[in-house]
C-alpha cells in the first residue's frame, strides 16, 4: 500500500491535480463560481495526497528517483529524486497549502466579478506545482525551469489586484530581483557544470570532490545570493515586503510560509548534500547574515503599520533565526563535529516548519481582518476583538507561537536554535565562539522585539475602541476562513505538544543528507516528549503545558469561586479624567513601538515632522491642527541599489559610446570577440 | 511521601512567602526614610482585602481583560515550579529549563501588556509599550547572565546549576560575580523597582507597570497584584539560589533541608535589604537612559561568559 503510494506513480498524480486544477480554472474563467469551486476541490484534493505522498516516502524510508524523458537534449532530462529531505519539504508546501486552499474558497468571493477567478485559480496551481517539482527536480535545467514556473506564477499573483498600481510596482520590482537571484544561480550550476561535467544533481554529487576550491568557494557565493534573494536574506530583501502583501492573502501566506523555504531547501541541499565538506568561513558568513537579518527584520517589522508588511518582514527575521541554525550546523559539520552539526540543523528543519505554520496562520488571519475592513492600515483598527472574535483568537495563537511562547510550537524550535548556539559557546575556545556568543545575542534580543511587536500588533488591531468606520463596522468572516484558520492554530498547538516526535522524526531526515549522514544523534528523545540536548539541556512540552493548565485552573478555581462567591462586577467607562474619551486617544501602533525605535535610532534612521497650523497665522496663539509625521530612510534603496544602479547607468554611457551605427564597425567587435572566445577556450 | 510534601512546598513556597518579601522591602524603606511604615505582613491584608471587594470593568474591554489576571498569575506559579529554593535534588527535567523559564515568564509579560492596552487608556497604553520596551532589552541580558552559569554547570536545568554551582562555584568566582552583576539590573527591571520604575505610585505619568494595571479592581487587582510579588520572589529566589547556592540542601535529609530553608529565608532577606538600600539611595532613571543600563547586563553577561571558556 504505501509502496505504491510513495512511487513514480504517486508523484505524477499528485502534479495530475495541479495540472487539471490549473486547466480547468482556466476553461471555467467564464464562470467565477465554478471556476472557483473547481479551483479549490483540487488543490485541496492535491494537497491532501501530497500529505499523504509525503508521509508514506517517510514511513517507507527510500529515496525515490525516476526519469519520465530520460535525455531531453544532453543537458535537460525530466527526472526527480524524492529523499526524506524533499519529502518533508513536500509535507509543508502541502500542509500550508491544503489549508490556504481551504481559506481560499471563501477569501477569493470578494474578487468575484472584480477580476476574473479563472487565471488566479491557474497560477495558483502553477505556483504549488512549481513549488513541489522545486524540491524534487533532480536536473539543474529542469529545476531551473521548474523555478521560473514558481517564480512567474508567483509573479502573477504579486499583481493580481491589478487596479492598485503599487502592486503592479511590487510586481516589477519582484520580478527584476528575482531574475537577478536566478542569474546567480545559473552562474553557481554553471560552474557546477564545467567541473563535473553534468547537470544531473545526482551525478554532480558523486563528483563534488573534484571542484578545486576556489571554484567551491564562487559556488557558495552566488548560490547564496541567488537563493537568499528567494529567501528574503538582508540586504536582499528589499522586494519581499512589497511583494508579499500585494498577493491575495491566501498567496501571501503561502509566499512568505513555504516559497521562501525553497531557498533554504536549495541552500542544505547545495551546502550539506553536494558539498559534504564545506571550509569554515561559509557557517560564519551564514551565521552574521542570519544575525543580521533576524534582528533588522525584526526592528523593521517595529516600525511598519500596515499589518501585512509586518508579517512580512517577520519572514525575513524567521529566515534569520532558520539560517543561525543551518549557519552553526555548517561550522560544526566543517570542525569535525557531525553530532553538533546535526542538531542545528534539525533546529532549522523545525523551525521551517513551525515557521510555515504559524507565518500562514497570521497571513490568513490578516487577511480576514482585512476583508472585514477594507484597508491594510493597523491605525484604522481597534477594537475588532468584539467584532471579530473568531479571528482575533487564531491570531492571538499566531503571535504567541510567532513569539516563542510555550507550549506553542515556535518556542521549541526556537530553544533548539538557542542550544546549537549554546553547543557552539561551550564547544570551542577558539574565536570562532565570539560569533556564536553574538549569534545567542542577537537571538536573545530578537526575540524580545518579537513579542514587543506582537503586542502591538494585535493589541493595535483588535483591542480597546475601533479608530475607524470601518472597523467600526467590521464582521466576522465566512466558515472557510475560520476553518482555515482554526486548522492552523491547532497545528501550532500540536506540533509544540508533540516537539518530541517531530524531533525524532526530524533525526531520521537529517540522516538522509549526506554531510551528516555518520552524525551520532545527540538529540534524544525521552517519554513526556522531552525534548534532550546532549545531557546538557532537556525541555517537555506536555509538562509545560500541563503546568500551565493547572496553575491555571488551581487560581481561577480558587479565585473565583472559593473566594467571596457573591463578588459584584459592574461595567463602566474607562478612567477617562473627566474628558470624553475618544479613540484618538488610544496608544496607536506607530507610538507603541516610538521608544523603541528611537532606542535604535542609530539604525533605523527615523525622522520626525511636526506641523502646526493656526487659526491665525500671524496671531500664533490657537492651533487649528498638529500633525507628526514619522518617516524612515529606505535605507537599503539608498545606499545600496542606487549606487550600483548609477553604476550601471555610467557604464553603459561609456559603452554606448561604442556604438557608432556602422556596420563594419560591429563586424570588428563579433570577430574580436570571436577571437578572445576561441583564446580563452583554448587557455582553459 | 516525603517527595510529595516536598513538591508542594516547592510548589507553594514562593507564591506564599511573595507578598512577605514585599513587605519586609517596604518595611525596610520606610525605616530608611525615617518613617514608621506598614507592617511586613500588609500586603498580604491588601490582598486578601481586595479580593473581597467589588468589581468595575471596562465597557471597551473584551475577554482578554477578564482573563488576563489569571493567566498573569498561573504563568508565575509555572514559573516558580521550575526554580531551586531551598533544595537543589528536586531536580525537574521537564521545565526547569533556563529558556523554558525565561519564555515562561514572559507570556506574562505578554498578556499583561495586552491588558494594558485593552481598556483603551493613554495610560495603559503608554504603560504596555514602555514595558514591552524594557523586557526586550532585558530579555538578553537575563539568558546571557544566566547562560553564564549555565557554561560553568554544563547544562541549562536550573536544579542541576545549583547544585554544580554550590559544588565547585567558588572557583569562578569573578565571573559569577560579573554575572550577578549583569542579573541584578536585570532584576530591577523586570520586577519593575528602581532605577526602572517606581513601584510606589500609580500617579506619575512615566510609571510602567502600574499603568498597565489601572483599570483593574477587585479580585483581578488581587491577582495582579500578587502576580507580580511572585515575580519578585521568583528573581529573588533565582539571585539567591544560582548565584549563592551556597548552603541549598542537595540530599534528602531532614537536616539539610532544614538547613536548606533557613539559609533560604536568610538570603531572601539579605536580597531584600539590598533592593531596598539600592531603592533609597538611587533615584528613577530617565526612561531613554534605560537602554544604556540594559545593554550593561547584557555585555557583563558577554564578560562573564567569556570568562569562564577562555
Amino acid at each position: 500500500m504505501i509502496a505504491s503510494i510513495a512511487s513514480q506513480g504517486g508523484f505524477l498524480l499528485l502534479l495530475s491535480f495541479f495540472a487539471a486544477g490549473a486547466l480547468g480554472a482556466l476553461a471555467f474563467r467564464k464562470n467565477d463560481a465554478l471556476a472557483n469551486f473547481w479551483s479549490s476541490a483540487f488543490a485541496v484534493g492535491g494537497s491532501l495526497w501530497g500529505i499523504i505522498f509525503a508521509l508514506s516516502i517517510f514511513i517507507s524510508g527510500t529515496t525515490l528517483s525516476f526519469h519520465i524523458a530520460a535525455a531531453l537534449s544532453p543537458f535537460l532530462s525530466i527526472s526527480f529524486a524524492v529523499g526524506a529531505l524533499s519529502a518533508f519539504f513536500i509535507f509543508i508546501i502541502s500542509l500550508v497549502a491544503l489549508f490556504a486552499s481551504i481559506y481560499g474558497i471563501g477569501y477569493v468571493k470578494h474578487y468575484y466579478k472584480k477580476y476574473t477567478i479563472g487565471t488566479l485559480g491557474f497560477f495558483y496551481h502553477f505556483f504549488i506545482a512549481g513549488m513541489l517539482m522545486v524540491v524534487t527536480a533532480s536536473n539543474a535545467i529542469l529545476f531551473l525551469i521548474v523555478w521560473e514556473i514558481m517564480s512567474l506564477a508567483s509573479y502573477f499573483l504579486v499583481i493580481y489586484d491589478r487596479n492598485d498600481p503599487k502592486n503592479i510596482k511590487a510586481g516589477s520590482l519582484y520580478f527584476i530581483m528575482t531574475h537577478i537571484g536566478t542569474a546567480f544561480i545559473m552562474l553557481a550550476f554553471l560552474l557546477l557544470y564545467r567541473y563535473t561535467g553534468s547537470f544531473d544533481f545526482g551525478v554532480i554529487k558523486a563528483n563534488s570532490a573534484a571542484i578545486p576550491m576556489f571554484a567551491k568557494n564562487m559556488i557558495f557565493i552566488f548560490s547564496f545570493i541567488g537563493f537568499g534573494m528567494k529567501a528574503g536574506i538582508i540586504p536582499l530583501h528589499i522586494w519581499l515586503p512589497d511583494a508579499h502583501p500585494a498577493a491575495p492573502s491566501h498567496v501571501s501566506a503561502l509566499m512568505s510560509g513555504v516559497m521562501i523555504k525553497t531557498g533554504i531547501f536549495m541552500m542544505i541541499k547545495l551546502f550539506f548534500d553536494v558539498f559534504t565538506t564545506a571550509p569554515l568561513w561559509w557557517g560564519v558568513a551564514i551565521l552574521v547574515i542570519g544575525s543580521v537579518s533576524a534582528l533588522l527584520g525584526v526592528l523593521y517589522a517595529l516600525t511598519e503599520h500596515d499589518i501585512k508588511r509586518l508579517l512580512a518582514y517577520h519572514s525575513i527575521e524567521n529566515i534569520g533565526i532558520i539560517l543561525l541554525g543551518i549557519g552553526s550546523a555548517l561550522v560544526f559539520s566543517s570542525l569535525g563535529m557531525p553530532a553538533l552539526a546535526a542538531l542545528g540543523m534539525i533546529a532549522a528543519l523545525f523551525h521551517t516548519l513551525n515557521h510555515a505554520v504559524f507565518k500562514s496562520l497570521l497571513f490568513l488571519s490578516a487577511g480576514s481582518v482585512i476583508e472585514g475592513t477594507r484597508t491594510r492600515n493597523i491605525e484604522e483598527y481597534g477594537g475588532l476583538m468584539k467584532r471579530m472574535p473568531e479571528t482575533a483568537f487564531f491570531f492571538l495563537i499566531g503571535s504567541m507561537a510567532i513569539a516563542a511562547l510555550p507550549p506553542f510550537n515556535g518556542f521549541f524550535s526556537e530553544w533548539l536554535t538557542f542550544q546549537s548556539l549554546f553547543a557552539g559557546i561551550y564547544s570551542f575556545s577558539s574565536l570562532v565562539v565570539w560569533i556564536f556568543i553574538l549569534s545567542a545575542g542577537t537571538l536573545a534580543l530578537t526575540s524580545g522585539l518579537a513579542l514587543a511587536c506582537f503586542v502591538k500588533a494585535f493589541g493595535a488591531t483588535f483591542l480597546a475602541r475601533p479608530r475607524s468606520h470601518e472597523a467600526a463596522c467590521a464582521k466576522e468572516s465566512g466558515f472557510s476562513l475560520q476553518f482555515g484558520m482554526a486548522g492552523l492554530a491547532l497545528l501550532s498547538l500540536v506540533f509544540g505538544l508533540f516537539s518530541g516526535s517531530i524531533v525524532s522524526i526530524l533525526n531520521a531526515v537529517v540522516k538522509n543528507i549526506s554531510g551528516l549522514r555518520d552524525a551520532a544523534s545527540i538529540v534524544a528523545v525521552h517519554p513526556a516528549q522531552t525534548i534532550a540536548v546532549n545531557g546538557f539541556a532537556s525541555v517537555s512540552a506536555p509538562a509545560l503545558f500541563a503546568i500551565i493548565i493547572l496553575a491555571l485552573a488551581l487560581s481561577v478555581v480558587a479565585i473565583k469561586y472559593l473566594v467571596n462567591r457573591k463578588q459584584n462586577i459592574k461595567t463602566g467607562a474607562t478612567w477617562d479624567c473627566g474628558t470624553d474619551l475618544t479613540p484618538r486617544m488610544e496608544i496607536t501602533a506607530t507610538g507603541f513601538s516610538r521608544s523603541i525605535i528611537m532606542i535604535f535610532q542609530g539604525i533605523l534612521k527615523p525622522s520626525f515632522q511636526t506641523d502646526i497650523e493656526y487659526n491665525d497665522a500671524s496671531m500664533r496663539y490657537v492651533p487649528k491642527s498638529r500633525t507628526a509625521t514619522m518617516h524612515l530612510a529606505d535605507f537599503y534603496r539608498v545606499r545600496f541599489y542606487d549606487p550600483i544602479r548609477f553604476g550601471f547607468m555610467k557604464i553603459s554611457g561609456y559603452v554606448k559610446k561604442i556604438q557608432s551605427g556602422n556596420i563594419n564597425a560591429y563586424i570588428l567587435y563579433m570577430l574580436i570577440v570571436l577571437l578572445a572566445a576561441l583564446l580563452s577556450a583554448s587557455l582553459f | 511521601m516525603i517527595t510529595i510534601l516536598l513538591w508542594t512546598l516547592q510548589l507553594f513556597l514562593l507564591p506564599m512567602i511573595a507578598p512577605l518579601m514585599l513587605g519586609i522591602i517596604r518595611k525596610m524603606k520606610a525605616v530608611l526614610q525615617n518613617r514608621a511604615g506598614a507592617g511586613i505582613f500588609q500586603p498580604y491584608k491588601d490582598i486578601w482585602k481586595l479580593l473581597h471587594k467589588d468589581e468595575i470593568i471596562s465597557t471597551d474591554a473584551s475577554w482578554l481583560f477578564r482573563a488576563a489576571p489569571y493567566i498573569v498569575f498561573a504563568v508565575t506559579l509555572a514559573a516558580a515550579a521550575g526554580i531551586p529554593t531551598f533544595a537543589a535534588f528536586l531536580s525537574n527535567k521537564f521545565t526547569g529549563d533556563l529558556l523554558a523559564l525565561v519564555y515562561l515568564l514572559a507570556i506574562g509579560t505578554f498578556f499583561l501588556a495586552l491588558a494594558g492596552m485593552d481598556a483603551g487608556s493613554s495610560f495603559g497604553g503608554f504603560g504596555s509599550s514602555r514595558e514591552m520596551t524594557v523586557a526586550a532589552l532585558a530579555e538578553g541580558g537575563l539568558i546571557f547572565s544566566l547562560f553564564a552559569l549555565a557554561v560553568i554547570a554544563k547544562t541549562t536545568n536550573l536544579f542541576s546549576i545549583a547544585a554544580a554551582i554550590s559544588l565547585n562555584g567558588h572557583s569562578f568566582f569573578l565571573p559569577i560575580f560579573i554575572a550577578f552583576t549583569g542579573f541584578l539590573i536585570v532584576l530591577l527591571a523586570e520586577t519593575a523597582r528602581f532605577p526602572f520604575d517606581n513601584p510606589a505610585t500609580h500617579l506619575e505619568l512615566t510609571m510602567i507597570h502600574e499603568a498597565m494595571i489601572l483599570e483593574y479592581s477587585g479580585k483581578k487587582l488581587a491577582l495582579m497584584e500578587w502576580a507580580s510579588a511572585n515575580k519578585l520572589a521568583i528573581f529573588i529566589a533565582l539571585g539567591s539560589s544560582l548565584f549563592f547556592p551556597w548552603g541549598i540542601a542537595i540530599s534528602p535529609s531532614m537536616g539539610a533541608i532544614a538547613f536548606g530553608l533557613g539559609i533560604f529565608a536568610l538570603k531572601i532577606l539579605v536580597f531584600c535589604a539590598a533592593i531596598a538600600a539600592l531603592e533609597s539611595s538611587i533615584a528613577k532613571f530617565r526612561f531613554f537612559r534605560l537602554p544604556d543600563l540594559l545593554l550593561t547586563s547584557f555585555i557583563l553577561g558577554i564578560i562573564a561568559i567569556g570568562m569562564v571558556i577562555m
